[in-house]
């Protein structure tokens, strides 16, 4: 066994240097000789029929090279291609729209792409998109889901039969009906998930490239998921993978919304192959904020059951979801707050249901979380309006019912396997950390001076590192979402590693190397990680999302490297003239059992590898490894806010933060604080700040930074993090994802503390964002 | 028609004919080439695009080209000298101050002139200073970090940030 050097130290990120100094390689500082400029003429109106498109000024503008519109595009993207969804953990679907990269006679959101201008510098394609004149009979917009769903609402597509995506129950309403028939207590409530936006500072950019002669595309973009965009985009175009080259190098976050195709990833190649020049297109921030597919955008109905002690009994939820104007390609995890609702909590029955609707808004997609900070959100607000109801405190509640760490392997109401935990490790460990009985006391005195002070809790639980093929093989239409990597050692001993996941921010390319210099015993510097060319490296990646490029992508590296160190045993057999079985490989070297100083290198072995062999073995020192979990990971933690209400203003602040939080093992302790400051400070974001705001004809008023607030440095508080380490039974390295962890738990434990404040007030729940007016209204309203 | 303009860009001299509408963030970009400067908003709340326009700090989304014509402009690139990094850059890198680096730049820039005012900040007073800088990973803590690192490594003078910090604690 190699002794572990890399594995779990502060590693400073092997990818900064070009970052600080100016040096990224996003895809908009990129340029191709003879590059041409995109612009997208979009829909003003959410719900309109196209009467007429007049192209003739846009063509005589200034420097244009083409106009074209739907028809153009016929014989060259085939079918409604940017619609590929994957039925992922949802249901039969009802309606299901079919999408075309540009509109054909209806367009049914704000933006829907319309016309394409292409002209040779950016601003005169923007100048001569404005000459585009389009006539439009405006539509009903279909704006509300509860109103979408009844007979009689005008249709978000008029060719539909209705509005409803999906209405699936999980587990049916009488499957806990004892539980609340025997019940000393029922809490009901409605819990809103408002729209958020992504917004990663970059937006999207797309360019592209086409090869008339040897008939290759190759794209360069800011996607998460190069893999997936060639296998849509290579379908679309008709052109075949080989043909197609999809290059993703720094990309400035995605958080979810780089996930899926997007019109223009079909639009750009296509206009690329149309006029046979490169062509670029870079959103701007309002087609971004318009245009990327949102997250959240649910209400919960939700109602639980429970004893006099405060042992649960029965939970029954119901989810409606907004898709917004076509089904996200991953738009359906989003049920996975179903399955989830119920929490780190031990229930008798659980019965759920999501309604998926259909309106003229952007596409819902998974958005950091996806689907967990739904279901956290929903499990730890009733939670706590159980804890008032009950007048117990709500650790006292939490601690009640979890599974205690021996019970685990747990298996939870909807029948998932959840692989190791510690819940009243972690929740004790954060209680000591932000002294909880203290911030408790001085609770007690501020109320009595009037003041409005909270304490929020969050025992988050969150379902991550996709994923076992049993669930995502019918998922996605049969491929599996294991993950690839590819080691190469090369004659002198450099090491090139290939991985299938996406470096957007997550610090991939540093803990990777550690993964590989630990299982080669190699020195770092010798590694070299590459990702985000579908040119290099294994057939297909699986890509960066949903917490699971270590928990998956990691262990396909160490798996490759095992594999390459087990040609590498022969080798070194041959060399040292042993027999195979008695070469021990430790810290980088290969040696004769018992013989520690008659060893060789990595190094020397590699050399070997590509030199003369006995007859039989093959040359080369590589290896492609895929692995496909066997289960998921579940990463858990605490989290706990305390928030002071300022009752004239309704703003809140938070006075304190901490959280402990269980990853399993850590590569690089450093890298997960990071992620999990960012993701507690989008949660933030959330909870008092964030939302996509729509008048009632489909107009968003929020399509700026301006009006889209999102925290800055002056709103985001110091944060105390703890840690524990319950290492996952999952896989070898023991590691389970950190990328959506702060997501998920910080704008329960916000809210919580806000509801905790307002509690004297008689104000029992709050939904998000928590903005100042909505405070000060609820204030004013409850001293009435 | 165009108008000329003429900056040192990182003590390098340009001269071009450009659109009066052409903004100073697209000069230097698409114009100069120089890419470290990025866009993220477009309508001046993210801070992605601070340069430093005669030691100051700017969003050059909020400047035409032409009005810059004359002036002395420092962008990311400039901050290292050769290998040795900005105090800054160094701080950013040891603190993990960044993840995706796309508003990277933006905040260097902003926290340079920052330190430059103040050497010696309070967490609040940096808080302040980069609040029209927008990072969507990070959650600022370890930028406030970053900072406060630098401005250790630069020293701040010692009796210089004493009185600062008198100053400051007075002030609050």
């Amino acid at each position: 066994m190699a002794v572990s050097q890399l594995v779990g130290a502060k590693i400073h990120r092997r990818e900064d240097p070009r970052l600080i100094t100016g040096h990224g390689r996003y895809t908009d500082d990129l340029n191709r000789a003879g590059l041409t400029h995109l612009a997208v003429v979009r829909s003003p109106h959410a719900h309109a029929r196209i009467r007429s498109i007049g192209l003739e000024a846009a063509k005589k503008a200034p420097g244009v090279i083409g106009v074209f519109i739907a028809q153009d595009f016929k014989d060259i993207i085939a079918g409604p291609a940017t619609h590929p969804v994957a039925p992922v953990f949802a249901p039969d679907k009802k309606v299901n729209p079919p999408r075309y990269p540009i509109a054909r006679e209806e367009v049914c959101y704000q933006g829907e792409p319309v016309a394409v201008v292409i002209a040779e510098t950016r601003s005169q394609a923007a100048d001569a998109a404005q000459l585009v004149d389009v006539e439009y009979e405006p539509l009903p917009a279909v704006m509300d889901i509860e109103e979408a769903l009844k007979p009689g609402s005008p249709k978000a597509h008029l060719d539909q039969p209705d509005n409803i995506a999906w209405d699936a129950t999980y587990v049916p309403w009488d499957a806990t009906e004892d539980a609340f028939k025997t019940a000393d207590v029922v809490v009901k409530e409605r819990i809103l998930q408002q729209r958020l936006s992504p917004n990663p500072i970059e937006s999207r950019v797309v360019m592209a490239e086409y090869d008339p002669f040897d008939k290759r595309m190759t794209m360069w973009m800011s996607t998460q998921n190069p893999h997936w965009i060639r296998l849509f985009v290579s379908g679309a175009l008709g052109m075949g993978e080989h043909a197609v080259r999809v290059i993703s190098q720094d990309v400035g976050g995605g958080f979810g919304s780089k996930i899926s195709p997007y019109p223009e990833d079909y639009l750009v190649p296509a206009a690329a192959k149309l006029l046979e020049r490169p062509v670029k297109y870079t959103e701007t921030r309002t087609e971004a904020v318009q245009n990327a597919y949102a997250g959240r955008g649910q209400i919960f109905d939700v109602e639980v059951a429970a004893k006099k002690d405060g042992t649960l009994l029965g939970m029954r939820v119901t989810q409606m979801l907004d898709c917004g104007a076509y089904i996200g390609t991953f738009g359906a995890f989003q049920t996975c707050a179903c399955l989830l609702a119920g929490g780190a909590y031990k229930w008798k029955a659980i019965s759920s249901r999501s309604v998926a609707v259909i309106t003229n808004k952007i596409t819902t997609d998974p958005y950091r979380g996806a689907g967990r900070p739904e279901a956290t959100h929903v499990a730890e607000r009733m939670m706590d309006l159980l804890a008032l109801e009950l007048k117990m405190d709500p650790v006292e509640l939490r601690r009640k019912n979890f599974p205690g760490k021996e019970e685990f392997p747990w298996t939870q109401n909807f029948g998932l396997v959840v692989d190791s935990g510690d819940y009243a490790g972690s929740l004790d460990k954060a209680l000591k950390l932000i002294g909880y009985d203290q911030l408790r006391r001085e609770q007690a005195e501020a109320r009595k001076q009037g003041r409005l002070v909270g304490v929020g809790l969050s025992t988050w639980i969150e379902i991550c590192g996709l994923g076992p093929g049993a669930v995502t093989g019918p998922a996605t239409g049969g491929v599996v979402l294991s993950e690839s990597a590819q080691v190469k050692i090369h004659p002198a001993g450099g090491v090139s590693v290939y991985v299938g996941t996406h470096n957007h921010g997550q610090g991939n390319d540093t803990t990777h190397a550690q993964i590989a210099a630990d299982a080669l015993g190699v020195p770092i510097e010798s590694i070299d990680i590459r990702h985000g060319d579908t040119n290099e490296g294994p057939g297909f990646g699986y890509g960066t999302y949903g917490s699971r490029t270590l928990a998956v992508g990691g262990v396909a590296i160490a798996r490759a490297c095992a594999k390459v160190v087990e040609k590498g045993k022969k080798v070194a057999a041959h060399v040292l003239e042993a027999a195979e079985e008695d070469i021990v490989f430790d810290q980088g070297k290969f040696h004769v059992k018992g013989a520690p100083d008659k060893s060789k290198a990595m190094g020397e072995v590699a050399f070997a590898a590509y030199g003369q062999l006995p007859s039989g073995m093959e040359q080369g020192l590589e290896a492609v490894a895929y692995y496909e979990p066997p289960n998921f990971v579940w990463p858990f933690g605490a989290h706990i806010c305390a928030v002071e209400i300022d009752a004239e203003t309704g703003g809140v602040q938070i006075t304190k933060y901490a959280a402990v939080d269980d990853c399993g093992n850590i590569i690089n302790p450093m890298i997960v604080d990071g992620q999990l400051h960012g993701g507690i400070a989008q949660s933030i974001g959330q909870a008092l700040y964030e939302e996509m705001v729509y008048d009632g004809d489909g107009q968003l008023r929020s399509a700026t930074f301006l009006d889209y607030s999102m925290p800055s440095a002056n709103e985001i508080p110091d944060m105390l993090l703890g840690r524990q380490v319950t290492p996952s039974p999952t896989n070898e390295l023991g590691v389970k994802g950190i990328g959506e962890a702060g997501t998920i738990a910080a704008s329960a434990a916000v809210i919580n503390a806000i509801c905790d404040a307002l509690s004297p007030l008689g104000i029992k729940h709050v939904d998000m964002p928590a903005t100042p007016d909505r405070l000060w209204k609820m204030i004013k309203e409850a001293g009435k | 028609m165009k108008h000329k303009v003429a900056v040192t860009i990182n003590g390098r001299e340009h001269e071009h004919e450009v659109e009066p509408r052409l903004l100073l963030v697209h000069y230097i970009r698409d114009v100069i080439g120089l890419t470290g400067t990025h866009i993220g908003c477009d309508t001046s709340q993210c801070g992605a695009c601070t340069i430093h326009v005669d030691g100051k700090p700017v969003k050059s989304c909020t400047m035409f080209a032409v009005q810059a014509d004359g002036r002395k402009l420092t962008t990311i690139e400039g901050m290292a000298k050769g290998d040795q990094l900005h105090p800054l850059q160094q701080a950013f890198w040891d603190e993990h101050g960044l993840q995706c680096g796309y508003c990277t730049p933006g905040f260097i820039m902003a926290a340079a002139y920052l330190l430059d005012q103040n050497p010696n900040p309070t967490d609040d007073e940096i808080r302040r200073g980069l609040e029209g800088n927008l990072c969507r990973c990070t959650g600022y803590v370890n930028i406030i970090k970053s900072v406060k690192s630098a401005a250790a490594a630069m020293g701040g003078g010692a009796a210089k940030s004493t009185s600062r910090s008198a100053v400051t604690a007075g002030g609050e």
